[in-house]
């Protein structure tokens, strides 16, 4: 063999270029690359900017948190890193006017802050708000608006904060970190940390959690908290957001779950397209193969001489469509840079790297199976043209095509359930199809007699090309399928989404809530015009040993599991399940099990703590022990913002100690002054306003959704690729055919209802069973996936098979509209 | 017939089966047959006589039942079929009834193509004065689909020539042409054949091409009915 293989294959490329062979195949394959390289770009920026917009919940990008002073070197580090910092104090302490007093969360802190995010601040009680330039000025504060009316005091009026007396200067109406880490004490009290030595609290003993803020690059970031994760010591944590805020975590993971699908969907797209391109290429290189081999040349030269063509191709398209990629998210970041409130981080060359690797992938598995198969061409062809494809490129050859596949489907899935659900389905849907679709030809067999000649004409095609008939509505049914997915069950799944978060979505909590005041309250609720909520039991008890061991922090690694060993749970009984609980091993207890020792675990911290199905928990409840049998496991969803418990009893067992009662609701905007009256009338009662979260975490739920939909825009293309490369699999066929047809006289009337007939048939079955395919698909997706309740889209049925149809018959009839147009002497003299 | 060097093409004792309605159908029997270096043979018959699958054996693009194949001494079946296809790009040219042009490719590169996979120097030099000895020197960057059937023939028969192969295997070469055509195609090849000493080993039905070569191999129902000098 000859050393001349490369610039010999990129001539014979370049010449299959020229001649217009391999542009169906190019044009797949950059767009396979550039909807992965966009979504690839975008996802990647987009996921970036919605980490640092969920930061500015955070007020930083890391949050290192003390119960000292924090030790110079955390921010010397910081700052060598090139990295922000800026320290604040909040502890608890009494806010003094006059005769009244009031318990108050102070914050103290320096100028800088906060690094992420911005403080709002309204001149006066319901004024106007603005973001607020610094800090308040030596000797001032700012407040929370509910502090004023508690007190009796305005703007302008002096606090007394320990020895120290502030001017109330501003109405603090958001502060990004306002949720975060320590118990909702009460109102908040700003003030400049300059003010801190002269109040007097900060003493030995005090209840005083020290915060160092972090912000910077995001490598910085990461590389800071490397360095400070392996230094932590008592008495010190590192807090981000995923870690702070479970709410903002589950919404941040199901962004780029979604994010993720819509790539995943165009990768997988973008194959089927490469693969039928593919198949259609070399399909018309047989002459060309089988010459090569009567002039001698080797299967393996043929094999070689092939790939090495389909390497270049695949770089340069690969090049091509990172680039297109590129100018596609730059155009989409541009798009959306009014909608996303954050500014997008630059893209990273990581995903033009793995667009082209994927590329690559994705040629090398859609190519290998024909290709082996065409260097198997017999060299005999030449003489006998009637020799047709040489069958199947070999197990081997589809096997590691398989395997290409599904490794880049799991790798862009990112997550092996959600990339296991689309292979899974593909693979189901593929054979779904081909059994149907084989039935489907039958039946229609049977009963094309009944039809005017060109439906018989045209069903019959579909029958003698019977193989190529159920690839093409293999992969049509795919398309289709793809394209309801995005365009119906997209809406559905974000509309599901949004909906675990409605708007109404309870933004108040009311802890410590005694027994006795449960029927003041419901009355107070009612006399207010409320609908009282449900107010939940709570005993609080200290887990002190599992299985008859006694259990320690020391017993764990894990520092949320020393954290949780340490503290004192929540422990609550309920005769029903809550509705955004789902039991995940076991089962919840019967009404007549009621006073049984039974115990309902979160799924998450029996992980936490290796707690097991039928293990006994001994908990301390106030100095009586009491042991607990855990009979079920719960998922919970922590992102309802309503009230959940860890462990939880059947009625009856926990009634005889120390009970307080926990509610959460939604108070509109306009009631706000109900809280006021509310803490007035029941002061021991502590009232916790997340509104302002809430609110966040349905900004950030809009943002992902208007994303999702912009990145779902480009998979679609993908899937219009799909069709326009199924049609285009037989087209050679038809053109000829059709030529032949008309030399015996057809009419172009005829020929026209003849492929009309065809196509429709085609795409009507192809979108019944996309439809059938969508709507598993979207159950699956709800219920394992996404957990999110399944709505049902009745529409899928109706557009799937008459978009299909319609669509398939009009993307054919442009497909073959050139062939059909032109003399048959033309259609002969261009067969393949 | 003795296995010497000076004999291009040896055929021993070719037969060969092929499975037809759960019963066995003979397409060749028992053909034997020698041809020397720089001779012109036909081989005739009818349709389904055998012709081209004995062409196709001849070539080692098919194999045979039973029998050998020599080619300049070296035994076809012997060899892989890799092994087969070198032995053909060194030796064995073709020309096919269809033409078999690439319709990607130009005239030039069509005549390219061969020399160009097996790295010959100046291919292009090479080609463009055979396609300039065929008469088509002004057409060379024409598609095939640009060309006529007796232009699209001459492309193939520079194509076939470009190797400066040993032995020329031609599959009905003015089968798909008018006589007029077909006449000057064959006087083409009859040219080559002389100028470059060329074994030529033709396929045909046309009786008055066959005239023109040496011998006439007459084949009938698969066997050889004949080897008569002309």
């Amino acid at each position: 063999m000859s050393l001349n293989g490369f610039p010999l294959a990129a001539k014979l490329l370049l010449r299959d270029w020229r001649s217009g062979e391999l542009r169906v195949l190019a044009a797949a394959l950059v767009i396979a690359v550039a909807s992965m390289a966009t979504v690839g770009f975008f996802a990647d920026r987009v996921e970036r900017g919605l980490t640092v917009e969920a930061n500015r919940l955070l007020g930083a990008d890391l949050v290192g948190v003390f119960d000292r002073p924090p030790p110079l070197s955390w921010s010397q580090e910081a700052h060598r890193l090139g990295l922000r910092t800026n320290a604040t104090v909040r502890f608890p302490s009494m806010a003094v006017h006059g005769e009244r007093s009031l318990l108050v969360d102070v914050k103290a802190v320096d100028p800088g802050y906060p690094l992420r995010g911005a403080l709002l601040l309204a001149p006066a009680p319901g004024g106007a708000a603005d973001v607020a330039r610094g800090i308040p000025k030596p000797g001032t504060v700012w407040v929370e608006e509910r502090l004023l009316p508690r007190l009796g005091i305005g703007v302008g009026d002096a606090v007394g904060l320990g020895e120290a007396r502030l001017k109330v200067a501003g109405i603090l109406v958001r502060e990004p970190d306002s949720g975060t880490g320590l118990s909702f004490l009460g109102p908040r009290i700003l003030l400049n940390a300059a003010d801190l030595p002269a109040t007097g609290l900060i003493q030995e003993g005090s209840r005083i959690q020290y915060r160092l803020l972090v912000a910077g690059p995001i490598g910085a970031v990461e590389r800071f908290r490397d360095w400070a994760s392996a230094l932590l010591a008592a008495g010190q944590r590192i807090e981000d957001i995923r870690e702070a805020r479970p709410e903002i975590r589950g919404a941040l993971e199901r962004a780029e779950r979604f994010l993720g699908l819509a790539s995943l969907v165009a990768v997988a797209l973008a194959g089927v397209a490469l693969a039928l391109a593919a198949r259609r290429h070399l399909q018309r290189h047989l002459d060309a193969c089988a010459l090569l081999r009567c002039w001698g040349a080797s299967q393996s030269r043929i094999l070689g001489l092939f790939a090495q063509q389909f390497l270049l191709l695949g770089l340069v398209a690969g090049l091509l469509g990172v680039l297109l990629g590129l100018a596609g998210q730059q155009a989409l970041g541009l798009l959306l840079r009014e909608l996303i409130a954050t500014d997008l981080p630059a893209p990273g060359p990581l995903p033009a790297l793995q667009g082209m690797t994927m590329g690559l992938v994705l040629l090398l598995a859609c190519v290998l199976p024909p290709l082996i198969a065409l260097s198997k061409v017999s060299p005999l062809r030449v003489l006998r043209r009637e020799l047709g494809f040489p069958g199947m490129g070999g197990v081997a050859a589809y096997g590691l095509a398989g395997a290409c596949m599904a490794g880049l489907i799991l790798w862009e899935a990112q997550d092996a359930s959600v990339g296991g659900w689309v292979l899974g389905g593909m693979a189901g849907l593929l054979a779904a199809v081909s059994g149907l679709g084989w039935l489907f030809l039958r039946l229609t067999g049977r009963l094309a007699a009944e039809f005017p000649l060109p439906w018989r004409f045209g069903l019959a095609n579909l029958r003698r090309r019977a193989l190529g008939s159920v690839i093409q509505m293999a992969a049509l049914a795919l398309g289709i399928m793809a394209l309801l997915l995005l365009t119906l069950v997209r809406g559905d799944l974000l509309a599901s989404w949004k909906g675990t978060l409605p708007a109404d979505a309870p933004n108040q909590f009311l802890v410590s809530i005694q027994a006795d005041q449960l029927q003041p309250l419901r009355a107070f609720f009612a006399g207010n015009g409320l609908a009282a909520p449900v107010f939940h039991p709570m005993v609080r008890g200290r887990l002190v040993a599992i299985n008859q061991r006694p259990v320690s922090s020391a017993d764990y690694a894990d520092d949320r599991a020393k954290r949780l060993v340490d503290r004192e749970f929540n422990l609550s009984w309920s005769r029903q399940l809550q509705d955004d609980n789902r039991i995940v091993a076991g089962r919840w207890w019967k009404p007549e099990e009621a006073d049984r020792r039974l115990l309902s675990l979160e799924e998450g911290i029996a992980q936490t703590l290796g707690i097991r199905m039928g293990d006994s928990l001994t908990y301390d409840l106030a100095g009586t022990r009491i042991e607990l049998k855990v009979s079920n496991l719960r998922q919970v969803d922590w992102d309802s913002f309503r009230v959940n418990f860890f462990a939880m009893t059947p009625p009856g067992v926990l009634e005889g100690f120390p009970v307080s009662y926990v509610t959460s609701f939604h108070l509109s905007r306009a009631a706000a002054g109900v809280m006021d009256r509310l803490v007035r009338d029941f002061p021991n009662v502590l009232a916790i306003d997340v509104a302002a979260t809430v609110a966040r975490v349905q900004e950030i739920m809009d943002q992902v959704a208007r994303a999702v939909e912009f990145v779902f825009l480009f998979t679609l293309l993908a899937g219009v690729a799909v069709l326009y490369a199924a049609v285009g699999a037989t087209r050679d066929e038809r053109v000829y055919e059709a030529a032949v047809l008309r030399t015996l006289g057809a009419s172009a009337r005829q020929l026209r209802a003849a492929q009309f007939a065809e196509f429709f048939a085609i795409g009507m079955f192809a979108g019944m069973l996309a439809a059938v395919g969508a709507s598993v698909t979207a159950y699956v997706l709800s219920s394992q996936v996404f957990h999110l309740p399944f709505r049902f889209n009745p529409w899928l049925w109706v557009t799937g098979p008459l978009a299909g149809g319609a669509g398939v018959a009009a993307a054919g009839w442009l497909a073959t509209r050139g062939g059909m147009r032109h003399p048959p002497l033309w259609a002969f003299r261009n067969a393949a | 017939m003795s296995e010497n060097s000076a004999c291009i093409v040896q055929a021993i004792g070719l037969s060969k089966q092929v499975p037809s309605g759960g019963q066995s159908l003979a397409i060749l029997r028992n053909v034997g047959f020698a041809v020397g270096a720089g001779e012109a043979v036909a081989i005739v018959g009818a349709s389904g006589s055998g012709k081209t699958t004995l062409l196709g054996l001849l070539a080692g693009l098919d194999t045979p039942s039973s029998g050998r194949v020599l080619i300049q001494g070296a035994d076809l079946f012997a060899l892989d079929e890799d092994a087969r296809a070198a032995l053909r790009g060194r030796l064995v040219g073709f020309v096919f009834q269809s033409f078999q042009l690439l319709p990607a490719l130009t005239a030039l590169e069509n005549v390219m193509l061969p020399m160009e996979l097996v790295g010959a120097r100046h291919a292009r030099d090479a080609a463009l004065s055979l396609l300039a000895r065929v008469g088509l020197a002004d057409r060379m960057h024409h598609y095939p689909k640009q060309l006529s059937g007796g232009e699209q023939q001459r492309v193939a028969i520079a194509r076939a020539f470009a190797g400066n192969p040993a032995l020329l295997l031609a599959d009905e070469p003015t089968g798909n042409l008018d006589p007029e055509t077909g006449e000057s195609i064959a006087d083409l090849m009859f040219q080559l054949n002389r100028e470059q000493r060329t074994t030529l080993l033709l396929v045909t039905h046309d009786e008055a091409l066959s005239q023109r070569c040496h011998r006439r191999l007459r084949l009938h129902g698969g066997v050889l009915l004949a080897d008569e000098r002309i």
